[in-house]
């Protein structure tokens, strides 16, 4: 018990066991165009639940202020990926790294690199929202008091401008100092938004923040990725394909912990490049 | 008799005999409370409470000094021991495969179970026989090591019982692991962690074996820490065994204030824990 509370996240089981079925091709080298600078970008990233491999060469790039979407089935690695972009699995135990992710063309895996300064730069909302037993305010404003971002005088602005960003502020700006968990599902994920967006992150990654809410509050996290984007570098795990296909300008598509095929959404969903990329979208499997 | 009148009968009986069990934990405890508050109580006045003994032989006097002793021992030893079973609970909780982890967990246990007077020769061999004085220092020790396991442990469990998710949140935001286990999961468990604390305080507080030889006893007042001082367990203890009626009764008062300060803190561990967590549901 001790292990998953610390964790946070058990180890995947289903890739302790890869089936026999030769796993799918690996990834053709993208020659995509993006369009704007490549802001994060994987190269022959392996990672490893102690003997068991999760994770096999991925590489992908990450283009600014856009929205990526990684999907895939069950267990295909997809947030272990994730988590390797800001070295969220660190603090799990006995857990491997090989390759290399850069960031802005620098190696967040290299010797020297500030992991505090990382995870600032690079935030994450998780999957099941975490707001904090405190304060709505308090919640937006710890990511600025931990890293000390700003003055306390400012505070005030600060969390305000990252309620907005977040669209809750019209919700919330009366009750700022309740307790965050009196707010609904929806808006508590909203908060752990604008929690993340308050240390003015460069990419945002997003652990499928809307799993767990209703259609409503759900439309309302996608409206916000989409307004996001302006100004910031999203990366999202989905398990809904609709979602992938409505929010994000490109999908990358993982199985088996490879990455199978990265191109634009539309091409994807509409012409995928891998037969088996076809049977998952159009819920052959999966 | 039919299949659902049996199982009724069944459940019946479960329930008497639970009922019965409750009434058999708590007979002896009414008894011990009834006992004392009609032995203490006819002795229970003003003087108890602002006087100080009187010499062998004078009726009267109160026990001032042990009242305000054991204030302040109880006091030194949470004032010691919080702190210290506090961070070792964190580093428990947080590291709880680490080798130091499983080190401090077995020790902690084993502490607990040490008989109090070994504590407290541990302590006069710590800041007794060095000084060569008794002093409430020493005692505040003796206490102090006895509350540190009880509070390690219960912090750890109820570190255990937040979240881990909300860790993540935090290290996401860019604390380092020390941040998120103090101003995150901390304040997160601290409803039950306060009521640990009481408990152990509650606990500690009746305890004589440990002060026998470490703050020893005090016929006078005294608020020196580097001086032996009084305390109403050690008080009780002397005048019980003493062939002197007032001193019996005596005795009865000083263990009904006694039993009084313990419930106190009972109560207070509720009324604390409560707020605490009203704060955060609404």
């Amino acid at each position: 018990m001790s292990e998953t509370l610390v964790t946070g996240r058990e180890p995947v089981p289903e890739l302790t066991a890869a089936p026999a079925p030769g796993p799918p091709a690996p990834a053709i080298p993208s020659k995509l165009e993006f369009g704007s600078p490549v802001r994060m970008e994987a190269r022959g990233l392996r990672f490893f639940y102690g003997p068991n491999q999760a994770l096999y060469d991925i590489s992908i790039r990450i283009p600014e202020k856009s929205v990526t979407a990684f999907i895939g089935p069950s267990g295909c690695g997809k947030s272990t990926f994730l988590r390797c972009l800001n070295r969220m699995n660190d603090i799990i135990l006995d857990t491997r790294v090989e390759g290399d992710v850069l960031l802005d063309g620098k190696d967040i895996y290299g010797p020297g690199v500030d992991i505090v300064d990382l995870r600032r730069r690079v935030g994450m909302v998780f999957q099941k929202s975490n707001p904090f037993p405190k304060s709505i305010f308090d919640n937006v404003a710890y990511g600025l008091k931990i890293n000390h971002l700003c003055p306390r005088s400012e505070m005030p602005e600060r969390v305000e401008k990252a309620l907005k960003d977040s669209a809750l502020w019209d919700e919330v700006k009366d009750r700022l100092n309740t307790s965050a968990l009196g707010l609904s599902g929806g808006q508590q994920q909203r908060l752990c938004i604008a929690r993340a967006l308050a240390v003015e992150p460069e990419v945002v990654l997003m652990d499928e923040p809307a799993s767990a809410l209703d259609p409503i509050a759900t439309q309302k996290i996608e409206e916000l990725i989409y307004e996001l984007k302006r100004n910031y570098t999203i990366v999202i795990v989905t398990h809904n394909m609709q979602q992938a296909a409505r929010v994000s300008e490109f999908t990358a598509f993982f199985m088996l912990g490879r990455l199978v095929e990265h191109d634009r959404t539309d091409k994807i969903f509409t012409n995928p490049g891998q037969k088996i990329t076809e049977d998952y979208i159009t819920g052959r499997f999966g | 008799m039919s299949r659902s009148s049996r199982r009724k009968a069944f459940s019946r009986f479960v329930e008497v005999l639970c009922a019965g069990a409750v009434l058999l934990a708590l007979v002896p405890l009414f008894f011990v409370f009834f006992y004392v508050v009609q032995q203490g109580f006819s002795s229970l006045n003003w003087d108890f409470f602002t006087k100080m003994p009187k010499p062998v032989g004078e009726l009267g006097g109160g026990m001032a000094n042990a009242i305000v002793g054991s204030l302040i021992i109880i006091g030194l030893a949470a004032a010691f021991a919080i702190p210290v079973g506090l961070v070792a609970g964190v580093y428990v909780s947080e590291y709880p495969k680490a080798g130091l982890a499983t080190a401090v967990r077995f020790t902690a246990d084993v502490l607990n179970g040490v008989p109090s007077i070994v504590i407290g020769i541990f302590a006069y061999g710590l800041a007794v026989l060095p000084v060569k004085h008794f002093s409430a220092l020493a005692g505040g020790l003796a206490l102090g090591f006895m509350m540190i396991p009880i509070i390690t442990r219960s912090t750890e469990e109820l570190l255990n019982l937040v979240p881990g998710s909300l860790r993540e949140g935090a290290l996401a935001l860019g604390a380092t692991r020390a941040r998120a286990a103090f101003s995150v999961m901390l304040p997160a468990a601290l409803p039950g962690i306060m009521t640990g604390i009481l408990v152990a305080l509650a606990r500690i507080a009746g305890e004589t074996a440990p002060l026998l030889f470490t703050s020893f006893s005090n016929r006078f007042f005294t608020t020196r820490l580097d001086q032996p001082m009084a305390s109403l367990t050690y008080q009780i203890w002397t005048y019980a065994m003493s062939p002197y009626d007032d001193w019996h009764r005596q005795a009865w008062a000083g263990a009904l204030v006694l039993v009084t300060m313990v419930f106190i803190f009972s109560v207070l561990a509720r009324v604390v824990t409560r707020r605490l967590e009203r704060m955060h549901r609404t």
